[in-house]
Formats: structure tokens, sequence, C-alpha cells
């Protein structure tokens, strides 16, 4: 008996070997035929941390990199990072995918994308929400967005909404991204509270995150005791931000997206920045042989990249006409919403002497 | 000629590669059940280690921190001390070193040791105070040093949050300054001299401009000699092994024990801490960024540690092998998106079979016995 099983054994366990051989041997054939070419358009892009199922900056893009691919038949594709480690992994192995234009998404990715672009002189790099400035390299193109004009809009509809007169608002990490959504809705706010004549506060808190959605919640939980409409710029952070507001029946204004489909009873209107947009346009244009090397591009309601959804079914129609109002003197230049600490204190010096 | 093969079968290189051979073979298992082609999958990953200069070198590079670690892991060992804190130490050495290369700015030559040093010691320091924590005290040193991997771990985020190191805009600290660099050729293969030579020289380029092109593997190698020295041909060394082996034993033959466990896991912090500041010194962006989780390093040199036997030369070629398995297992994910969890399965499935394949010698020495009894009759 114990011969057998024995026996059996060393039979199992040799077909499992001279299979695994056999393995090694297709696999060696394989590796000698070398990898067919696709000689398409191809547009990667990474992610910073988060998802592309964030229901925010990132989904936005990847929606982006999907209609363009599907109206320019552009093969696209997207690397998600789990932390910064992996990063320069990431990008390094698309360099070798033989991408034409890698973006990446969000500031996060700023100095490893120039990086990249240095030691790849040959292919061509974009990252949204940061600018190099005059230093920028020859093959990176930056993106930004005047994310204060739709803040300002966010600011302006929640300030003409409140009951309580006081609004909130939760950013992720304080930096300079951030500053346009919390100036552009502070002086969004001020703008309004002088047409109404009523003095509404401002409270700002930062949740520290982009991804931490139950601190998000932990902090606009809090905040809902004072504020009756909450606006966010937290990415990922957020998604728990929105889902306090539902909890306590009070309005959160979603950033990046259209972020109703989270709460649409509890979701006024988001101050969209559609990075997705902008992703077409840029791609695009390499597409076409365009230089966008070496220049930063800035987009905002004039572009259509920023702004607030066509639909808001939470939003009070009398408030909804005087957005749009609003929305073109915006787009002609009439009204510069302030997008640093600065240029708000100068918008407000300037704001008591505005006609409105 | 049996005797011969026998011999063959006992040797310790051959019980590996028996080990990494069959984890490859269930970890194939594993992608056919899961639904991936294998023979694909085995492909893709011999591409990703050798179909291109550039990812043998960057195998090379990266191996760099984990034989450092696997050094670490294996000193201790010799000891009988477990040092599972490595990653802590890794961590607080990449701090230091950040803090010392952002705050000065000699030369080089002064600046580079400065900067490693800085790293050393501060990896020497967070193993000494384990070391005592378990002479002075009786902590057990897995349970100190579990701790101190996720002090260090948060000691790096508030760091990097910290004003004056803290880059704006983005997620890490300012990158060290180039005077620290352990980079050969950094400045001259992105001037225009460089890129002009390289432009022509495909390999070349694909060697030294694609890659953090440095020397730190090589030196890693010395200190796994090096640390091969001190086990074996010191009188410290044997004292360490014996009091690894029995160390009642070596307390009653006038060994100090008590004080060389402070020792060895001081000397193993400094392992892990030079790996921490090679990090920093030769790898771009020569910053630390927030975690939200352990880089493994430190818990990749435990493997290393493992697959080599504690042998410190051994840890160089399974350094290597380690890093290469990684490598290839981002490019499984990143080409086929097989789930990169199946190269840890791999890896996971190789330690133990290492573990598993020393029964190997023993069984060809009972078939020995056998065949010599039938020449006896």
């Amino acid at each position: 008996m114990k011969k057998i099983i024995s026996r059996v054994f060393l039979a199992v366990f040799t077909a499992l070997t001279l299979g695994f051989c056999a393995l090694i041997v297709k696999a060696g054939v394989l590796i000698s035929q070398g990898a067919g070419t696709d000689n398409r358009f191809f547009v990667a892009m990474v992610t910073d941390g988060g998802g592309v199922n964030d229901q925010s900056f990132q989904e936005s893009a990847w929606r982006g990199m999907q209609s363009f691919s599907k109206n320019t038949g552009a093969k696209v594709r997207y690397v998600e990072c789990q932390q910064s480690s992996d990063f320069p992994i990431n990008i390094d192995k698309l360099a070798d995918e033989n991408t034409d234009l890698t973006w990446g998404i969000g500031y996060k990715l700023a100095a490893h994308i120039e990086l990249a672009s240095k030691i790849n002189p040959e292919r061509n790099y974009a990252i949204a929400d940061f600018s190099f400035g005059e230093n920028t390299p020859e093959n990176v193109t930056g993106v930004l967005f005047r994310a204060e004009e739709s803040s300002f809009l966010a600011g302006y509809i929640a300030a003409l909404t409140t009951k309580k007169g006081k609004v909130g608002f939760i950013g992720g990490l304080k930096g300079l991204v951030i500053d346009q959504f919390e100036y552009g809705y502070r002086a969004g706010v001020a703008y309004a509270s002088k047409k109404l004549g009523r003095d509404i506060t401002v409270k700002v808190q930062y949740a520290e995150s982009f991804t931490d959605s139950a601190k998000g919640k932990a902090i606009a939980m809090k905040m809902f005791d004072e504020c009756d409409v909450v606006f966010h710029a937290a990415g990922g952070a957020g998604v728990g931000i929105i889902e306090a507001a539902k909890e306590k029946d009070m309005y959160a204004i979603g950033v990046d997206m259209d972020q109703s489909s989270l709460a649409p009873k509890n979701v006024l209107t988001s101050a969209i920045k559609d990075v997705g947009k902008a992703i077409e346009i840029i791609s695009l244009k390499l597409m076409n042989r365009e230089t966008i090397g070496g220049k930063t591009f800035s987009y905002g309601i004039k572009e259509g990249c920023v702004g607030i959804p066509e639909n808001n079914p939470n939003l009070d129609k009398d408030i909804q006409s005087s957005v749009k109002k609003l929305e073109e003197k915006i787009s002609s230049g009439e009204i510069l919403p302030p997008g640093t600490s600065e240029a708000y204190d100068k918008f407000i010096s300037v704001l008591s002497s505005m006609k409105i | 000629m049996t005797r011969k093969i026998a011999k063959l079968l006992k040797t310790p290189f051959f019980c590996t590669a028996m080990a990494i051979f069959f984890g490859s073979m269930v970890a194939c298992g594993i992608l056919l059940l899961t639904g991936y082609s294998a023979s694909e999958s085995l492909a893709v990953m011999f591409n990703a280690v050798f179909s291109r200069p550039k990812f043998i070198l960057n195998v090379i590079l990266k191996s760099t921190p984990v034989i450092l670690t696997g050094l670490s892991v294996a000193f201790a060992f010799k000891s009988g001390l477990f040092n599972i804190g490595a990653e802590g130490q890794y961590i607080v050495s990449t701090i230091a070193s950040t803090i010392t290369g952002i705050l000065f700015d000699f030369h080089p030559i002064i600046q580079i040791p400065l900067v490693i040093l800085s790293g050393m010691l501060a990896g020497g320091v967070l193993g000494g105070l384990v070391g005592i924590l378990k002479s002075k005290f009786g902590i057990h040193e897995v349970l100190t040093s579990i701790m101190f991997n996720w002090i260090a771990l948060y000691l790096c985020n508030f760091v990097v949050n910290i004003e004056r190191f803290h880059k704006q805009d983005s997620d890490g600290t300012y990158s060290i300054n180039p005077s620290g660099f352990t980079l050969l050729l950094n400045d001259w293969k992105f001037s225009e001299e460089g890129r002009n030579f390289l432009k022509d020289n495909p390999i070349l380029s694909d060697i030294i401009l694609k890659t953090d092109f440095n020397l730190n593997f090589l030196i890693a190698v010395l200190i796994a000699f090096i640390v091969w020295v001190i086990i074996y041909k010191t009188k410290k060394g044997y004292e360490f092994r014996v009091s690894g082996l029995n160390p009642d034993a070596a307390q009653k033959a006038g060994i100090n024990v008590q004080k060389n466990t402070i020792y060895t896991l001081f000397i193993s912090g400094l392992l892990s801490g030079v790996a921490g500041a090679f990090s920093i010194t030769g790898t771009s962006i020569h910053n630390i960024q927030t975690l939200s989780m352990f880089e493994n390093y430190g818990f990749n040199g435990l493997s290393v540690a493992l697959i080599a036997g504690s042998s410190p030369l051994g840890c160089i070629i399974s350094g290597l092998v380690f890093s290469a398995l990684i490598y290839a297992g981002q490019s499984l994910q990143f080409k086929i998106g097989a789930p990169s969890e199946i190269v840890n399965i791999m890896i996971g499935i190789i330690v133990f079979f290492v573990a598993l394949v020393r029964i190997v010698p023993t069984l060809v020495n009972r078939f020995l016995e056998r065949e010599e009894s039938l020449d006896v009759k």
C-alpha cells in the first residue's frame, strides 16, 4: 500500500513537473517571437494615489481619456498608484510601452514627471494641476484650471441658499491648488452677501487627506452643526462629506465632477473641474502635431473646463438664472475671482466699491 | 557517480534553485486557476528582467536595499535574534539622511559620508535601543521592533509635514542637496554634451540615462563580505554565533550574552541604515514622502535572509533573485493585468519551499545509507 501511494505521488509529481517544463518551453517560444507592435496613438495616465473610480478628479480624467479614444481611435490606458513609491515605477513602465503622451493627474506627480521628461526626451508628458512656470521642459505641458471661477459660483450659490447664515468649506491638503477653491469660494460668498446685504461667514477646515473618506465624514458631521451648506475640495475624502450631508439632510456642494449621483437630494450643485475635457483638448492638439511642449495652458469657464452642471434639481430656479448671468460676467472678465490669499484680500477691498 | 550526484543534491545552492523552481510551478498553477495564461505570464516576467540592458541594471540597482536589509536580518539571525525591525530602521535612516542632506551642503567628499553615516547611525540607534530593552528588561525584540516600525512610519509622516522640509504642492520633502547624490555621471548625462553622446549609443543611454546609474550595489556586495568576515573570522563573530546557538552555554563559557545582544542589534540596525541611506542618495528623487503603508524594504529583507539561509554571501544572490521577482511582478500586473499579489504569493511559496527542501539532504543521506547497506550485503 505504502509503495503504491508513493508511486502515485511520484507519477503525479513527475507529470506536474513535465507540464511545468512544457510551459517554460512555450514561454521560451513566446519570448523568441517578440511582441507585436501597435502603431496607434497611445495616451496613458497615471493617478496620484486615488483610483480611477474616486468619483472625482481621477474619474473625470479617465472619462476624458475614454472619450478621446472613442473619438479618435487612439489607444488609452490608466495606471493606478497606491502610494508615492509607485509613481516612478509606473511612469517608468509607461515609458517602456512607447506612449506618445503620458499624463500625470495631480500635482503630486510633478517631480516624477519632470524627471521622466529628462530621462525620456523623446516622449511627451503632461501634468494636470501643475505649472513648471518658466522652467517647463520642452516635452512637458502643464495644465492649470481656474478652479476659483467655479468655486466662486459655488460660494455664490451657497450664500444664496443658506438659511443659518453660515457656510462651510472642507479642503484636502492646503496648497496652491486647493487655495484656488478656498479663496474662490470665500469670494463668491462675500460677493453674494454684499448683494443680499447680509453677513454670511465661512468656516474652513482641512481633512489633511484626499483619500480618507471616514475623516472627511467626521469633519463634515461636526461642521453641519453650524453650517447648512458645505463645499468640499477633498477628492476621495469628499465622498464622506457628501455622505454626512445625506445623514444630516443638509446640502453639500460637490467638486470636480457632477457628484449629484452620490446623494441626489443633498448635493446642491458641483463645482466642476473637467480635467477630462482638458485632457481631450491637449491630447488632440498633440495628435494633430501641434506644439504643446514647454507651455502651460490655463482653462476656465471660457473654455468650458470649469463651471457647474447643466441640471441642478435642488437649486432654486431664481438662483439658477442669476448664476447664469454671473457666469457670463466671469467669462467676459468683468469679475476676476481670486485664487490666492493675496488676490482675495484685494478682491474684498475692491468689492465694497463694486456695483452689483 | 551516485555519490557525486548526491553531493550536488545536498548543496544549499541546488536546494534554493529547487525551491525557486517549485515556487514558480505553484505560482503558475495559481495563474492557470485564476484564468491567466501561465506561459504568457512567464514570458512577460522573463522579458521584464532580461529583454533590455536597462531592466537588468534596474534589477541590480533595486536589489541593493534588500540585500542590505537581508544582511541586517541574517546577521541578527546568526546570533539567535529576530530583527523584524529592519523596516523601521530603514525608515528612520531615510529620515535622518534626508534631514542631513537638506540641512548641510558640503563638498561631496564630506557630504556623502555625512549623509550615509547619519542614516546608518539612526538605524543603529533604533536597533541598539531594541537590544537594550531586550538585555536590560527582557522585553522580546520582536515586540519592541514591531512597535518601533510603526513609530518610524509616523515619524516619517511627521517629518514630511514639517514646514522646513515639506515641499509645497507635493507629498514629500525637498530633495537632498545634489552634493549628497551617489549617482554616477548625473550632471553629464543631462548636459548638452552627454545628451548628444548618448543619442547615438542606445545601449549606453539605456544603462546610464534611463536608470539611476550608481555603484551602491558594489558597496553592498563589499559590505556582505565584511559581514561574512565579522561573523566567521573574528572573535566577536564567534561569540555572536555561540550566543545564537546556545545562550546558556555561551554565558557559562564567559561570553557576555547580554552585551552581545546590544552589539548585534546595533550592527544589524547599522546595516538596515545603510540600505535607507543608499535609497536616499542613490535613487531619484532623493527625498522621503508621506507613507500610507510600509514600503516593505525591511520585511523583504526577512525573505531575502530566509532564502539565503542567513548566509551573508547568499544574501547577495537571493537579493538579486528577489529583486528580479518583484521587478517582474510589476510588469506582470502592468502587461497582462494579473494582480501583482501573484508574485507575492510566489515569493511566499519559495520561502516556504526553502524551508521544505531542507529535507532533501536528509533524504539523500538516507538513500546513500541504504545503498551502502546494499553494497555491504
